[in-house]
């Protein structure tokens, strides 16, 4: 770590100035009241309120709440162009303002699962409608001429019979008196205009120019900050603490444990990030400090126990394997991985008395208030809970731990205080990705058919690691999945698309075996399992056979699918939408690299062509970089990788080309920020199995023997 | 304005905490990461590791002072590419791009390439970065 180089006996103090002759110039702008003090817009004086999510004003701007958390999903964009599309409202004059959260005006106000378009579709839509009804009644009303006769378009009423317009602002008042329908009709999709469209980030100026947005990026006068040095190793526990030294420190104005926490707050994080190293502690076992070695031989040696906990079971699969011509069985692993967002955890809390208020970056606002009203033993509705832009979640800001620090620290010290954690605090506090086994069987009849299926799954703080009614269930008569779950200090959560972003690398790899083995071409393999679940299902299918087909077919057809030499397939259906992903392969000076990744995904409507682009592009590229090189190991209970010099990131160099394509089928939204991580690890590896004939079993790929030769990114 | 630090605070810190200058993003601490990206004479360094002792006579600039109106023709690329997703790594990758270009101004692609391999993206915005800074690189040469 940086610190490390520190003499923190040295009391040496600079004097900056500045501004020129101060001993360092400064190239920035002064004046900019923007640029120094963080402010969240909650609401807009001047607006007329039509619904929660939207107000319009007499100046003809419109208002926009977007109430769910903005970590990269772009639904600060999307959300209200949803609005906006049923008023029939004029884009450039919408003005987006991130909600404070609020329960009685939204519901679901989290990110997590995929699920807040899916969820929200309908009633931003109402929303949108809604006031727009109201507008065409009081325009109506205004002309004395039938509402029928009225059209909207761009931010106006129109009457064309008599070629009279007037803008929403104009119409805002006498609108906002009417009364609210119950019932609205909505636009027929084909007349969407704005959805669908490429529309850029509406906070994308204020990102670029450096603009405060971001939790670590609030500041307020005379708030204090706080680092914590928390227990370094899972299952330990505080024994004593001696913080005479790091008090003596400069600027450090108390040292406060609480449970297995030393917090040291201050006026600096440099001074505060000095004093923490400065700290003494000792820590006792509380339980078994794990390591890695052990977890390795647990996940083996489970998959061999005598009982599991029965997730599904189809038709006699005993009897199956008997029978089989051929019996196919793989084992496949994956490490813990820390989620890495890379504005790290940190929130605001200050708790008074009366009232407690927070701010920060969380994907789980509702959840974190009721948490920290829980530990306060204060009413929720004392708290407010206000959302700064997150810089990044990947699910780790799904929990409230980090909130919660921040409120008892605050109430303890008894003023505002933002607790910031480093990077190594953020990589060895968890909740991480757990580590995984899988063992896969297949039972293969003369003919190739597979009239038997297995999978047991067994992991770490995993919870159950199978996802059992997903394909290819329904699609194999005879079918047994299981699992087991080993509990452990180490703590685990949900990492972008949970279980599924290794589950289906190992799944996609395993049936690209089994179809070679069965002698039959991988694409065609899964279509005759589909047509299977189709015409002839074995107890319930609850994934949808056309729209997987459908984007099997795209991927096929776009990836040059039976054409090209070194290609790799896979699909998988997760959260509710269904990606396929081919991976091309190329040799290039004895050299097998990663070319491009062709990408089908059906999410039903595409709400924004740009945000859902980069969506998918990114979820691509996370999960090749996680496959190919994340890795978290553990020894005697402390992670060893803890900052991003032992922890490797996927950088700019290493990413293919990434080709995606759409399905238009004109479904509602089914979500977009998981589904197409999962197919990648399994299309890349099943393209580099092409290329060198060796198969991946385990993750991160780099562990694997016989890397040589093969490279992400171009040859340069 | 001025403040007093002690000499070893990093320049980033410095910016962060005393000027309130946010835009400078903490990411790593270790110089891995580049979010911290800043120009010292141009050329483009990370405040988390730079002493700011070591600063000396040096112009800083950073992403706020990149240009007044945030219009500086890396900015504007990136906002007609729309390259951001959560945007918490973008004011480094961008201060990284603005002095590649201000050194070659017209780089190629494997030029692009290693000099944005300095900054990481969690979020995955890497095609669009390296089309942001092609593009930018034809308004500095074309103006």
């Amino acid at each position: 770590m940086a610190m490390e180089t520190l003499k923190p006996t040295r009391r040496e103090f600079l004097k900056l100035a500045a501004a020129a002759g101060g001993g360092l110039v400064l190239g920035f702008h002064w004046g900019d009241s923007e640029a120094t003090a963080m402010h969240v817009v909650t609401s807009e004086a001047t607006t007329l309120n039509f619904n929660s999510y939207l107000s319009i004003g007499t100046d003809n701007i419109i208002t926009i709440f977007s109430p769910n958390p903005e970590l990269g999903q772009n639904i600060k964009t999307s959300f209200p162009m949803i609005v906006a599309e049923e008023l029939d409202a004029d884009w450039a004059n919408v003005r987006v303002a991130q909600a404070a959260l609020d329960t009685a005006r939204f519901e679901r106000q989290l990110t997590g699962g995929s699920g807040a378009i899916p969820h929200s579709w309908e009633r931003l839509r109402k929303a949108g409608a809604t006031a727009r009804h109201m507008l065409v009644e009081a325009a109506s009303a205004k002309w004395q001429v039938p509402s029928e006769s009225l059209r909207t378009e761009s931010g106006k009423v129109w009457h064309d019979a008599s070629v009279r317009a007037a803008t929403y602002g104009e119409l805002a008042a006498d609108a906002r008196a009417l009364p609210v329908p119950s019932e609205v009709k909505l636009k027929n999709k084909k007349d969407f205009k704005l959805i669908g469209q490429p529309v850029r980030n509406v906070d994308h100026p204020a990102i670029v120019s450096g603009k405060p947005l971001f939790g670590l990026d609030f500041y307020r006068e005379g708030m204090l900050q706080a680092m914590i040095q928390r227990p370094p190793q899972f299952g330990s526990k505080i024994k004593s603490v001696d913080a005479t030294a790091a008090k003596a420190m400069p600027g450090i104005v108390d040292v406060v444990q609480f449970k297995n926490n030393v917090a040291v707050v201050g006026k600096s994080t440099w001074q505060i990030l000095k004093a923490r190293k400065l700290l003494k502690i000792e820590y006792e076992a509380e339980g078994t400090l794990e390591s890695t070695s052990d977890h390795d031989k647990l996940l083996k040696e489970s998959l061999n126990a005598a009982s599991a906990t029965l997730r599904r079971k189809d038709g006699d699969v005993e009897a199956a394997f008997k029978s089989a011509a051929k019996v196919i069985v793989r084992e496949y692993q994956c490490p813990f991985l820390p989620h890495n967002p890379l504005e790290p955890m940190n929130f605001f809390a200050h708790v008074q008395p009366d009232k407690v208020e927070l701010v920060g970056p969380s994907q789980t606002p509702d959840m974190a208030r009721n948490e920290v009203a829980r530990l306060l033993g204060i009413a929720p509705d004392k708290i407010t809970l206000e959302l700064t832009r997150l810089g990044g979640g990947f699910g780790r800001r799904l929990k409230a731990d980090y909130v919660l620090e921040a409120a008892e620290l605050s109430s303890i010290i008894k003023a505002p205080v933002k607790v910031t954690w480093t990077r190594e605090d953020d990589m060895m506090g968890g909740s991480y990705r757990p580590a995984v086994r899988y063992r896969f069987e297949a039972a293969l009849d003369a003919r190739g058919a597979m009239i038997g299926y297995k999978l047991r799954g067994v992991g770490i703080n995993s919870g159950n690691p199978t996802r059992e009614d997903n394909f290819p269930s329904g699609a194999v008569e005879n079918l047994l999945i299981d699992s087991i779950e080993h509990k452990s200090a180490i703590t685990t959560g949900a990492w972008r698309a949970p279980i599924t972003n290794f589950l289906a690398f190992a799944e996609q790899s395993f049936l690209d075996e089994v179809a070679m083995e069965a002698g039959q071409d991988p694409v065609q393999f899964r279509l005759a399992l589909l047509n299977q679940a189709k015409q002839k299902p074995t107890g319930s299918v609850k994934y949808d056979v056309d729209r997987m087909r459908a984007v099997i077919e795209l991927a096929a057809i776009k990836g040059g699918w039976g054409s090209k030499r070194n290609l790799g397939f896979s699909v998988y259906f997760s959260h509710r939408s269904y990606v396929a992903q081919v991976a091309e392969v190329e040799k290039i000076d004895g050299k097998s690299v990663l070319k491009k990744i062709y990408v089908a995904a059906d999410c039903g409507v595409v709400v924004n062509k740009l945000g859902a682009l980069q969506q998918v592009r990114g979820g691509v590229v996370d999960g090749l970089g996680h496959a190919f090189y994340g890795n978290l190991t553990f020894k005697d209970g402390a992670a060893e990788q803890r900052n991003f010099n032992t922890f490797r990131l996927i950088r700019l160099k290493e990413v293919p080309e990434i080709d995606v394509h759409f399905v238009d089928n004109g479904i509602d939204p089914t979500g977009l920020g998981e589904p197409a991580l999962p197919p990648t690890g399994a299309a890349v590896a099943n393209a580099f199995f092409q290329a060198t004939g060796k198969r991946w079993y385990e993750q991160p790929f780099v562990k694997q023997q016989g890397l040589e030769g093969v490279q992400l990114g171009a040859p340069w | 304005m001025s403040v007093d630090v002690e000499s070893d605070t990093p320049l980033l810190w410095v910016l962060r905490d005393h000027f309130q200058l946010v835009g400078t993003k903490y990411g790593c601490g270790i110089a891995q990461c580049g979010a911290c990206t800043v120009h010292l004479n141009g050329a483009a360094v990370r405040a988390c590791t730079l002493p700011v002792s070591a600063v000396g006579t040096k112009a800083v600039t950073t992403i706020e002072g990149l240009s007044p109106d945030g219009q500086h023709p890396v900015q504007q690329a990136w906002n007609e590419v729309d390259v951001a997703q959560c945007g918490y790594c973008q004011a480094g990758q961008i201060m990284t791009a603005a002095a590649l270009l201000a050194k070659t101004p017209k780089p190629t692609r494997a030029q692009i390439d290693n000099a944005m391999q300095a900054n990481l993206c969690r979020c995955g915005t890497y095609h669009r970065i390296r089309e942001a800074v092609e593009r930018a690189s034809e308004k500095m040469t074309k103006s």
